[in-house]
């Protein structure tokens, strides 16, 4: 098993690197390169030149991608072009919003999606099995900054409970305020999270119920609760927990619409605005982390599954 | 006691007793790919299982609504897509303008309200209708069709082409489609329609492909590919004519899943307002509208929201009963 997950280990690092890659070659791939585009084309040779020597882009190709290298290794993201400050320092500020709201998102979407998925399946053909599934179908169907402007509207503009604009650190200003504002943006983004997930665990429970070794478990005379729970669950968990994990980058891309919903300056917004700004330092090192983010979840969930799965623990890797 | 019954299908005797033979018979001819009376019982069969879905009526329905909505645009609108006319009007209003240019004012019905810049919102949603339509099924051909390639080189010759190819995929699938997208936008450097459709298109890819090279996978080693190589014929013609069509359920399911998604992210990538052209119809640019004037003006959101939650709602439930008729298991296609 240690050898399994170091594999893993190597191929998530390996992932990263790639990414890493790509995004240094893409970026000097761009016709006229990045800083024409930054600039635009009305800029003049001089400032284009001059631009380029601040950003290094002017060193050969392979002291460029070894200072790169270099930095992320060292965790220098540079400064951005905008404001001058330094990347890490705004992605320091900016994570703990998205991971906030995504937090939410998903103990919300987990809360919802598994109380459902059993009722659902255990009950399937019944009144609250097709409500369930209709409510997924909408939860499924509403894209996250959709649902977040709904909120905003019923909590915080007709009703007036919620506050509908910005963050408030949890060190700061206390864990009520922090879960005032990330409340709505959390449900948002939990809602189409707790719909996938709920499909899941109630066509993988459903599957479970009809094998052979729950008909042995009943006839062995094993009570209700411990079939369910016991039996029924630990295997039906198997590709409800690979979802879960995968699917948490639905949270992570719901969280880029609907911070610009609630207005926090989380990674969506920081990506979003380095976009619009033609930010090319901050626009690549956003996008590496969420690469990074979505391959350590990735990981997080290959390795889970080998607690879960004793097949794989001893077995040859799984495909 | 234990083996009379099981798979092996021979008699203690060790010979095929004669419904054994002509089971196994049977099984080989379901098999045989290109048998067209066979592939007609098909057809009725999940023509006949949708006709008597409801989900899947309704999807379809709804799906049809959208294409012609779509299509008829110029027709379905009451006014012209740039019409303006008084400012943040509520549902069901009316205002003073002269609409058909006779110099006359005319009392004008809007019965969604009018947007921030006087905009009838009506009409603007029935013109977005175009956008979304356009952006989700040209992402969706492009998508399947460098996916699809991807997949089947990859899963045919596997190999150190699987290796390369199958990397590329993974490095792809650990973006979220949208961040990928939005991505693509900043290296195209500018907003739209064209660069939507290729940033969402080739977000997409890497769910074709995998779909694809595990569905190659399994039928690579099917007798009629090895037949079909026995006898000299080309890889490209294997490729397409033997693999690809007997892959082809959980492709036309995951298309129709990939077209909701295909619509969302165009949506939000008009709501970052890395979408398409700010004076465009679409209804991602009017939720984004609607937000800012969240207080004053409910309907500029609410409505394009709505309209985006049916079409996307009649797309999955079409997709989820055509999955259920093709009988293509929840795992094999992927959600987003």
């Amino acid at each position: 098993m240690k050898k399994y997950i170091a594999k893993r280990v190597l191929n998530a690092l390996f992932v990263v690197w790639l990414v890493a890659t790509v995004v240094f070659f893409g970026l000097r791939a761009i016709p006229g390169g990045p800083v024409r585009t930054m600039l635009g084309a009305e800029a003049t040779e001089e400032a284009v030149n001059r631009m380029r020597a601040e950003l290094g882009l002017d060193q050969p190709l392979y002291v460029q991608y070894a200072e790169w290298m270099l930095d992320l290794i060292t965790l220098d993201l540079g400064q951005s072009l905008t404001s001058g400050e330094q990347i890490s320092v705004m992605m320091a500020s900016a994570v703990p919003r998205t991971l906030s709201i995504a937090l939410i998102g998903v103990v919300v979407g987990l809360g919802i999606a598994l109380p459902t998925g059993i009722i659902s399946a255990t009950r399937k053909g019944q009144r609250s099995d097709y409500v369930a599934t209709v409510a997924a179908f909408l939860g499924l169907s509403m894209p996250a900054f959709f649902i977040g402007i709904l909120l905003a509207l019923v909590f915080g503009v007709w009703w007036g409970v919620l506050p509908i604009v910005g963050y408030a650190p949890l060190q700061e200003d206390g864990i009520v305020e922090w879960f005032r504002r990330i409340l709505l943006p959390g449900i948002s983004v939990g809602v189409p999270y707790a719909a996938v997930v709920m499909r899941m665990t109630r066509s993988s429970l459903l599957e479970v119920l009809d094998a052979e070794y729950m008909k042995t478990a009943k006839a062995k005379g094993v009570g209700r609760t411990t079939r369910l729970y016991k039996h029924a669950m630990q295997n039906a968990l198997i590709p409800v927990v690979t979802v879960a994990g995968i699917q948490i980058a639905l949270v992570l891309v719901g969280s880029v619409t609907v911070e610009l919903v609630f207005g926090i300056q989380g990674i969506g917004r920081l990506l979003v605005d380095a976009i619009l700004d033609r930010n090319y330092p901050v626009t690549q090192s956003v996008i590496l982390l969420v690469a990074a983010i979505m391959v350590f979840m990735n990981l997080t969930v290959d390795i889970i599954y080998t607690f879960l799965d004793p097949r794989i623990r001893y077995g040859d890797e799984a495909s | 006691m234990s083996n009379d019954h099981t798979t092996s299908g021979r008699s203690d005797s060790g010979a095929l007793d004669p419904d054994e033979r002509e089971r196994i018979a049977r099984r080989y001819r379901d098999e045989s790919p290109v048998d067209s009376t066979e592939n007609r019982g098909v057809y009725r069969r999940i023509r006949d299982q949708l006709l008597s879905d409801k989900k899947a009526i309704f999807g379809a329905t709804m799906v049809l609504l959208f294409v012609f909505t779509a299509i008829f645009a110029p027709m379905i609108a009451p006014y012209e897509q740039d019409d303006t006319f008084g400012i943040n009007q509520g549902p069901n209003s009316y205002s003073e303008s002269d609409v058909d240019g006779d110099g006359e004012m005319d009392r004008v019905w809007h019965v969604l309200g009018t947007d921030s810049f006087g905009h009838d919102l009506f009409t603007r949603i029935v013109f977005g209708a175009r956008i979304s339509l356009l952006v989700a099924l040209t992402t969706v051909a492009f998508a399947f069709t460098v996916g699809t390639a991807i997949g089947l080189i990859a899963g045919y010759y596997g190999g150190l082409i699987d290796e390369l190819l199958m990397r590329y995929v993974d490095f792809q699938w650990a973006f979220p489609s949208i961040i990928l997208a939005a991505g693509l936008i900043a290296f195209l450097g500018g907003l739209g329609v064209t660069n939507v459709v290729i940033a969402i298109g080739v977000a997409f890819i890497d769910d074709f492909a995998r779909l694809v090279r595990g569905e190659v996978l399994s039928i690579r080693e099917e007798e009629y590919v090895l037949a079909a190589r026995a006898i000299g014929t080309s890889d490209r013609r294997i490729m397409t004519k033997e693999i690809l069509p007997n892959a082809v359920a959980p492709i036309i399911v995951q298309m129709t899943l990939m077209i909701p998604l295909a619509i969302i992210a165009e949506a939000a990538l008009s709501f970052l307002g890395l979408g398409v052209k700010p004076t465009t119809p679409t209804w991602g640019l009017l939720l984004a509208e609607g937000r800012q004037y969240i207080n004053q003006a409910w309907w500029i959101s609410v409505f394009p929201g709505l309209a985006i939650m049916v079409v996307v709602l009649a797309f999955n439930m079409f997709g989820d009963s055509l999955r259920d008729a093709f009988d293509v298991k929840q795992s094999e296609v992927s959600e987003k």
